[in-house]
């Protein structure tokens, strides 16, 4: 059961509580009757919500403190994963994760930015803001996965890469840059799955692959909505605003031809069942992979390199 | 000069943007002096008691860094879309119209060919003055046109960047100008062709975290602002003022993320010798 309660949530979860205890005494008490009704209640106040969900509140779901993370996706769909550190050259960022693990029989390699769930893990975690030492370390282990043969998948999900002082004397620009670069023509298939917030250059930094894939109830755009208020209002408040002006959500990504695919959550989101959203996910990529290694190495980064320089419209 | 007055119905050689000084006399940001306007011409926009380096448009660039009357313009005419229908405060549409009609541009890039000392080059300026010189996919697109030209050519290409970042008013789209751009590069890498990434006041977010430090040799004006994230927002997260000169190219330099800081006014000869250094002729 959720920890973290939405305001929208509310109404479904007080319904939900309510049957839990009915069901509790429905065995000394005749309930029956009385709980199928209340059921079909909450199915259908789930539908009306869930469908009817602004963009903004779309945000909301995919910050959820509950959401699985990078390693509760890599401890549910993976086994044997070995967690590998560092860059070689700095330190090893703790805002992303990644190493070797086998999807079912499928030996690959598994990265993703990673947030904390309370302060003090928060902070381990620069709440899942990078670095540029983070961004090298994903392209080392990435490097490390085409020398091998080994299909790269990266789990994105952050507020954006860490605008600090120290960030630009290592060059965060630089390590951007420079990963976009290399995944481009990267020798081996690459998944890319945005599982939470997928904000700005710092997503986009673990974001160049074969296939795009959205989880429902995500988004990702060039800002976040709040940081668009700040710049194009001038003031914070106009982020439900900004959310819907940056068209942010999973669909509005397909139908600009961003991303190649929306995977499905659990009604209410993957919160509300971790174990059956990493289902859903794994048997996606499984698919996903296995129609990518059929392709020859060139034909597979000629397709990338085509499939992003489509994106974008203009008039000439 | 020659190419800008073949087309001179868009382009007209007085037309006045906001990044060029309005009037006979300007004063130097830098250090408050009072310029001529046609001393600083002669100086290439810069100052000639501190060395500021002027904010100027393509147009200015073109002239000095490509041999006179040399230069082709390619996608002259490519506009934006506002695929998105944005609207903030105002439209984007409207934005994109006042800029137009401001600037005589119609989105914040120029590319071409052109000569340098007789070296075939495909090139490619930024204009600040178009909406910060933010990249959507017009930008975009042409820098992807541009890099593809000097693939097929096997002609070194030169982008000279001066840019706030990615277009938010593109989102999602204005983002992916960064893969875009990004993966053309390698392509062009792949094939040993050469990019000189030129980096002038300001180039940041987007644009740096992409083609602009993809150089495989990186060139900044002295004095330009040259970073991710811009100060304010670092001051914001730190909590304190910035040490003097940060995200400066003498800054960048240091930490290892341009290989040379030019003056304007030796900049095409610069960019002329390391041609001739790495390139066959
Ligand atoms: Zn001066």
């Amino acid at each position: 059961m959720a920890k973290t309660v939405l305001e929208f949530e509310k109404p479904i979860i007080e319904l939900e509580k309510k049957i839990a205890e009915m069901k509790k005494y429905s065995e000394s008490l005749d309930l029956g009757e009385e709980i199928t009704t209340l059921e079909e209640k909450v199915n259908q106040l789930r539908k009306s919500v869930y469908e009817g969900l602004t963009r903004w509140q779309k945000v909301q779901l995919a910050r959820h403190p509950d959401r699985p993370y990078t390693l509760d996706y890599i401890n549910m769909m993976t086994t044997d994963f070995i967690e590998l550190h560092g860059d070689r050259s700095f330190r090893d960022d703790k805002a992303v994760v990644g190493g070797l693990a086998f999807l079912d029989s499928e030996p690959v390699m598994i990265i993703g930015q990673q947030k904390g769930r309370d302060t003090k893990s928060n902070v381990y975690r620069n709440f899942g803001m990078m670095n540029p030492e983070g961004y090298r370390k994903a392209l080392r282990l990435m490097k490390l996965a085409a020398k091998f043969k080994r299909p790269v998948i990266t789990l994105i999900d952050t507020p954006g890469a860490f605008p600090g002082l120290e960030a630009e004397e290592r060059g965060q620009a630089e390590a951007i840059a420079r990963n976009l670069f290399e995944m481009s023509h990267l020798p081996t298939p690459i998944v890319i799955v945005i599982i939470g917030e997928g904000a700005s250059g710092g997503a986009l930094g673990l974001g160049v692959g074969d296939r795009v894939l959205m989880m429902e109830n995500t988004w990702y755009s060039v800002i976040s909505p709040e940081s668009c208020s700040s710049i194009l209002w001038r003031s914070w408040s106009f982020k439900e605003q900004a959310a819907e002006a940056l068209k942010l959500t999973a669909p509005d990504l397909l139908a600009q031809g961003i991303i190649d695919r929306i995977i499905p959550e659990p009604l209410g989101g993957a919160h509300r069942n971790p174990p059956q959203a990493a289902e859903i996910l794994k048997g996606i990529l499984l698919e996903e992979i296995s129609k990518l290694k059929k392709l020859k190495t060139e034909k597979l980064i000629e397709k990338r390199i085509d499939k992003f320089s489509k994106m974008g419209e203009y008039e000439e | 000069m020659a190419w800008f007055r073949r087309s001179k119905a868009s382009i007209s050689t007085d037309a006045q943007r906001k990044d060029i000084p309005d009037g006979m006399w300007t004063k130097c940001d830098g250090c408050g002096e009072i310029i001529h306007k046609k001393q600083l011409e002669q100086q290439f926009y810069t100052c000639i008691k501190c060395n500021y380096h002027f904010r100027i448009g393509s147009k200015e660039y073109l002239q000095f860094l490509l041999d006179e009357g040399s230069f082709k313009e390619m996608d002259r005419k490519m506009k934006s879309k506002d695929p998105l229908n944005f609207k903030d405060s105002k439209s984007y549409k409207e934005r994109i119209k006042d800029s137009i009609r401001k600037t005589e541009l119609f989105d914040a890039v120029r590319t071409g060919s052109g000569k340098i000392n007789g070296q075939d080059v495909v090139v490619g300026v930024m204009d600040f003055s178009f909406i910060g010189g933010s990249m959507g996919a017009v930008v975009g697109e042409k820098v992807a046109r541009a890099i593809d030209k000097a693939r097929k050519d096997k002609s070194p290409i030169i982008i000279v960047s001066s840019s706030g970042g990615a277009r938010m008013m593109e989102a999602a789209y204005s983002l992916m100008q960064l893969a875009k751009t990004s993966s053309k590069l390698a392509q062009l890498s792949d094939e040993g062709v050469p990019f000189i990434s030129i980096l002038t006041d300001p180039t940041t977010g987007g644009v740096t975290a992409s083609f602009a430090m993809l150089g495989d040799l990186n060139i900044a004006e002295p004095g330009a602002l040259i970073g991710f994230a811009g100060p304010r927002v670092i001051r914001q997260t730190i909590g304190k003022d910035l040490p003097p000169g940060f995200q400066r190219s003498e800054f960048q330099l240091d930490h290892g993320f341009v290989d040379v800081v030019v003056h304007r006014k030796e900049m095409k000869e610069t960019v002329s010798k390391i041609l001739k250094l790495i390139w066959k002729s």
